[in-house]
């Protein structure tokens, strides 16, 4: 997918002047509410016209105000699907699954009905009137139905706010699964930090209608280490694991990792927050955690008072969070050598 | 029981509800969703016009309608050009049905309309609706039930109506007398008592069958829209 999105819009005393150009196909929007989000997925998907700019969509132009090109959202095939579900009350699940489907041209449908049913298992639904689905339900629907609308892109937005987060670590994967399986490169809308690491691989950053900032999902999470208070959280992707006392062993680059719970076939993503994470200078000799790495300071990221340290370690690289006072009293510097201890319970499984 | 005139009043009556309903509807549903949707200036003057003859007497209305429509009236060039002629038929009696029921039938589609949740349409452009589809695939299902209510009311009005008829279509027997100035005939003459009786008898009837059938409807929408 190829997105070049420019475009101004005046709503009272909102100005929004955006430029972004979004090569790949997992691409987040991200930045606070009020920073113009919105408004976006309303000029891409042709609900409301910019007052100015161009939008071209894998070469072709949806948008062109010099040009007088204005593509009605109908002929876009650009699919959203909102924080609320938003079905239509008088269908059932079949028929509102159905809905953009009828409406795509024969020669444009890539998704058909059945394989979207089988992937977002919403077999016994079907005959159901949408009022008697659970919330989840209802987002499953509701992401079904766009999907078969087979639109070049998706605009997801804020499609997870709503959920509590163990339901939205749940959807997380069924949501990348799908994407994938199904190729629908999209555009996911977030405010949320978590999410867009989850989610995406380029990042756009919004602030007060401008784009501040394109980078990665992770060189963003990086960047923002400290902001809100919040300690820094790792991601770490670790499969195959084996058995050994009661915990889940996995190789992570050059090492291995002990940890409790896990051990399920597959990748499983946990998250290990900064500050769970002890620093030693030197080899302690005993200690209780199940986790002893060597590393190698590579990178210093100073913010109010404390100071998160990235270290490398077998080939991969995590971060750990200290106090601006333990970093000086033990001469923390890109290079120093360190020992860092995990117990095996500070890594939590999200996905 | 009945003379061959009164069958013919209730007959009328009945014809003239139904095609001034039929007639109104289409301008009816234009008219809620520019009040309900539209953002412009003298919105509220057309919201009082479209109410006026809800407060008005209905005899203010008559008036009006043949100053508009009589033989001298404003409009009376344009009917002779037309060809057409509606004072003293039952055109008029259409017409002044119309007039007094539109406001029942565009505040009942009104409310149904305002009550569906835009991001419906909007939804329903993503995925591939125009404009007209997104109109009679979500908006028109979706406030079938004011529809349906608006219609029924508007019906149910034009049985009543007596103070713009009377004065547009007049009152011939057989012609353009229908049911409630067949009754009014025979009430203000002496010994029609009886005859009156019995019409009012039969204008209840239709308005318990107009009014049965109206819950049956309203009910049905709404389950239809509470789901299956």
């Amino acid at each position: 997918m190829r997105l070049e999105f420019s475009a101004r819009k005046i709503l009272g005393d909102f100005a929004l002047d955006v430029s972004i150009a979004a090569p790949g196909d997992r691409v987040g929007l991200f930045g606070p509410s009020g920073s113009g989000k919105s408004t976006i997925v309303n000029i891409l998907s042709g609900l409301v016209a910019p007052d100015s700019g161009r939008i071209v969509l894998d070469g072709e132009s949806l948008f062109d105000r010099e040009k007088g090109i204005d593509l009605p959202p109908e002929l876009r095939r650009i699919a959203v699907v909102f924080q609320h579900p938003h079905l239509f009350p008088h269908l059932d699940v079949r028929e509102n699954l159905l809905f953009g489907w009828k409406r795509c041209p024969p020669a444009l449908r890539r998704i058909g009905l059945d394989p979207v049913i089988e992937a977002l298992e919403l077999e016994t639904i079907l005959p159901r009137a949408v009022h008697h689905l659970s919330g989840g339900e209802q987002q499953r629907v509701s992401l079904g139905r766009a999907l078969l609308s087979s639109p070049r892109l998706m605009l997801l937005d804020e499609p997870l706010s709503a959920l509590d987060d163990s339901l939205k670590y749940r959807v997380i994967p069924f949501l990348r699964k799908t994407f994938d399986d199904f190729a629908v490169p999209f555009l996911f809308i977030s405010h949320s930090l978590m999410e867009m690491r989850l989610m995406t691989d380029r990042v756009a950053v919004l602030d007060r209608g401008r784009v501040v900032e394109e980078t990665g999902a992770e060189a963003l999470a990086v960047g923002r280490m400290g902001a809100g208070g919040a300690a820094y959280v790792n991601l770490l992707r670790l499969s195959v694991p084996r058995m050994r006392n009661g915990l889940s062993v996995y190789r992570w680059g050059g090492t291995e990792l002990a940890i409790s719970g896990g051990g399920k076939a597959g990748e499983t993503v946990f998250e290990l927050s900064a500050r769970d994470i002890i620093l030693f200078r030197k080899h302690p000799e005993a200690i209780s955690a199940r986790n002893l790495l060597d590393c190698r300071v590579i990178r210093l990221h100073e913010f109010d008072g404390r100071i998160g340290i990235e270290l490398a370690c077998g080939g991969e690289r995590f971060i750990a969070e200290v106090m601006q006072e333990t970093a000086t009293e033990l001469d923390i510097r890109p290079g120093t050598v360190l020992y860092a201890a995990i117990k095996a319970s500070a890594f939590r499984e999200i996905l | 029981m009945l003379a061959p005139t009164d069958y013919e009043a209730i007959l009328l009556s009945l014809k003239v509800g139904v095609v001034a309903t039929i007639l109104a509807l289409p301008a009816g549903f234009a008219t809620a969703a520019l009040l309900a949707y539209g953002k412009f200036r003298g919105k509220t003057m057309i919201e009082i016009v479209v109410n006026l003859p809800l407060t008005l007497p209905p005899v203010v209305v008559g008036y009006l309608l043949l100053l508009l429509l009589g033989e001298h009236g404003a409009l009376a060039p344009l009917l002779h050009f037309l060809g057409l002629r509606l004072i003293f038929t039952w055109k008029a009696a259409v017409i002044a049905s119309v007039v007094v029921g539109f406001p029942l039938l565009v505040r009942a589609i009104r409310i149904s309309l305002e009550a569906i949740d835009p991001a419906l349409v909007r939804v329903s452009r993503t995925l591939g609706a125009t404009r007209r589809d997104a109109l009679f695939s979500i908006v028109v299902p979706l406030s079938m039930r004011g529809i349906l209510a608006g219609s029924s009311l508007m019906f149910a009005r034009s049985l009543g109506e007596f103070g713009a008829t009377v004065l547009v279509a007049g009152n011939m027997p057989g012609r353009t007398q229908t049911l409630p100035l067949a009754i009014y005939e025979y009430a203000s003459a002496p010994g029609g008592e009886r005859a009156a009786g019995v019409l009012c008898a039969v204008s209840v009837a239709i308005s318990v069958v107009v009014l049965f059938f109206h819950e049956w409807l309203g009910r049905k929408a709404a389950q239809r829209d509470r789901g299956r």
